[in-house]
């Protein structure tokens, strides 16, 4: 009963670790450019949300929603004032330059915020769920379906919509996509605003019920980089499975190995998969 | 090399520093300098030359400065008997995750390797032989000169100089040699290097192999200055982000872009550190994001680039 549902609760961590993967692998498969600041973008969602709620006593139903807002500015933001100048550059100076920002935000998330860690208050969603002997806080619930439904709507927009399917364009051929009347400075911004969108509601949600530190971001840029080689590049529902996974085994090592070492066992499955799998697991080329 | 009468000033200068400047903390800085210099050019080899961005290498550096204070602390030798055995370690290291992660390109092996640091940095934290979260202390007072502590700054300075200057003939060597050119066509591309006939994995996994090598060398040297070391000063992912930045700075896969990138970097930061004591950490580091980020927008070939582009400018408006 206890495996179950400690793998109940990764299933739920794993949701959101799909939602922002995705919006990782939408910006890579749009451009090939890697964001290192992705997972610092999570956290700023998570400060937005903790400060939302706590000097403007705004609920969950106004702060995700805002946060998502918040953050598709930023990336747009990012993209057209940094990642479009790089995205042609040589390789060292398209990581460098997410990489630099990942440190700004980081350290500046320190310097702003202390490195004190906060919280919301338990019971913002509060109750817990008992199906015979299976306890689920109400908050993780929430977060784990709206995680779900939203990378499946990601998904959905991504190949049933006209947007979709000029996103898609893009990310196949930029020439061909223009001469088509795309534009694609104008797709790659929507791309980067909808990537941080993604980790806008990722953030506030698991702000609901995980502490809030500057260096956060850090441990979530890795686990959406290890859960974007796995899934393969650019594909949502290869994040989805991916996150749920890497959710799972995060929750079952550290219920069998030991909290410190849940990361320890994810970073190893990476290399080990690269090693087997260079393209990743559901990757083709 | 078109600026040697430079390059020989420059040496000129650094040799004479300690001389020069009385102050203890400036005569310290010097030999930051150089350590980083080493450690950069050491990364430069594989980031700069074989353009393999590695994010990682705090890793190696780890090695080579655990290595040599658990010697110490495990069988009494001095540190820097533990040097050879960093330098092992890291190779170890270098050809267990190089193997799979060579044939990833370009940001896929920046990830990966900053995995394999976390992963290590995790595990050191919580091994007791290495002093898990607290760390290791070297000899508290010198038993002998095999020891190499010094309260002065000077000798480590000389000891320093002499390993730089190693290290940048090698490089300079590498960089003439066909292995120069094989490095120079990977860093191009590895489909293109490839059908030329180059052995991409092998080279990558030399340069591999001579950087972790070297990297690990500063490590030692690191740890046999300070004296003491724990998880996050040897092997957190702040390391790996300094060598990058330093050598992106002054120039990736230029001789002497590295040394040209600790001596703006590193005096910036000592002197944000003693302005704003321990809480300088976190405003060095929101500078060191802004410049790179700066660096990677206007001048993706750092110092070096913009040197080249304006001297080059002043010939060309030569009557």
């Amino acid at each position: 009963m206890i495996l179950l549902q400690v793998v109940v609760s990764g299933l739920l961590m794993g949701s959101v670790y799909a939602l922002f993967s995705s919006g990782l692998t939408l910006i890579w498969g749009m451009m090939n450019v890697v964001n290192f600041a992705h997972g610092d973008f999570v956290m700023l969602a998570m400060y937005a949300a903790f400060f939302a709620f706590s000097l403007l006593h705004l609920g969950p139903v106004f702060f995700i929603p805002g946060a998502a807002a918040l953050l598709f500015v930023l990336g747009v933001v990012v993209y057209l004032g940094l990642v479009r100048h790089i995205a042609k550059g040589p390789m060292l100076a398209q990581i460098l330059g997410t990489f630099g920002l990942a440190l700004v935000l980081r350290y500046a998330a320190f310097w702003a915020f202390t490195a004190n860690f906060v919280s919301l208050p338990d019971n913002l969603v509060g109750g817990t769920f008992d199906i015979h002997g299976l306890r689920i806080e109400a908050s993780r619930l929430l977060a784990g379906v709206l995680a779900l439904v939203i990378t499946i709507s990601m998904h959905l927009v991504l190949t049933r919509t006209a947007l979709g399917s000029r996103l898609l364009a893009v990310a196949e051929d930029r020439n061909a996509a223009m001469l088509m009347g795309i534009r694609p400075d104008r797709m790659q911004a929507i791309a980067w605003g909808i990537g941080a969108a993604s980790t806008g509601v990722a953030g506030a949600l698991i702000a609901l019920f995980f502490y809030i530190s500057p260096t956060v971001g850090e441990s979530l840029s890795l686990i959406a980089f290890v859960v974007v080689c796995l899934g393969g590049f650019g594909s949502v529902p290869g994040a989805l499975i991916a996150g749920l996974g890497i959710g799972v085994i995060e929750a079952l090592s550290a219920y069998l190995i030991g909290a410190v070492y849940q990361d320890v066992v994810v970073y190893a499955l990476f290399l080990g998969v690269l090693w087997v799998r260079p393209q990743g697991l559901m990757g083709t080329n | 090399m078109k600026h040697w009468p430079l390059a020989v000033i420059g040496f000129l200068f650094i040799a004479a520093w300690p001389l020069m400047v009385q102050d203890v903390f400036l005569q310290r800085v010097g030999a930051l300098v150089l350590l980083a210099a080493i450690s950069a050019s050491a990364w430069n080899l594989l980031g700069g030359y074989a353009g393999q961005v590695s994010v990682g290498h705090a890793v190696y550096f780890g090695a080579g400065a655990y290595a040599s204070l658990v010697v110490y602390t495990e069988l009494g030798w001095p540190p820097i008997a533990g040097a050879p055995i960093g330098v092992l370690v890291s190779m170890g290291i270098s050809a267990l995750v190089g193997t799979p992660t060579f044939r990833l390109r370009g940001h896929y092996f920046s990830m990966a390797t900053i995995a394999a640091a976390e992963l290590f940095r995790i595990l050191a934290a919580n091994w007791p032989l290495l002093g898990a979260a607290v760390g290791l202390m070297g000899p508290p007072v010198p038993r002998s000169v095999w020891d190499l502590s010094f309260l002065s700054p000077v000798p480590y300075h000389y000891l320093f100089l002499g390993v730089l200057i190693v290290l940048l003939a090698l490089t300079w060597q590498m960089q003439r040699s066909r292995m120069g050119y094989y490095l120079a066509a990977i860093r191009g591309g590895d489909r293109a290097a490839r059908s030329l006939g180059v052995p991409v994995l092998r080279y990558k996994l030399y340069a591999l192999l001579l950087s972790a090598g070297f990297t690990s060398i500063a490590g030692s040297l690191y740890a046999v200055m300070v004296g003491f070391i724990d998880p996050d000063s040897a092997l957190g992912i702040v390391i790996s982000v300094k060598l990058l930045i330093i050598a992106a700075l002054g120039g990736a896969g230029t001789l002497f872009g590295p040394l040209i990138g600790a001596m703006i970097l590193i005096p910036l930061e000592e002197t944000t550190n003693a302005m704003f004591g321990g809480g300088g950490t976190g405003i060095t580091f929101i500078v060191y994001g802004a410049i790179i980020v700066l660096v990677a927008r206007f001048q993706p070939g750092g110092v070096a680039a913009f040197w080249d582009k304006i001297t080059t400018r002043r010939v060309r408006h030569v009557p």
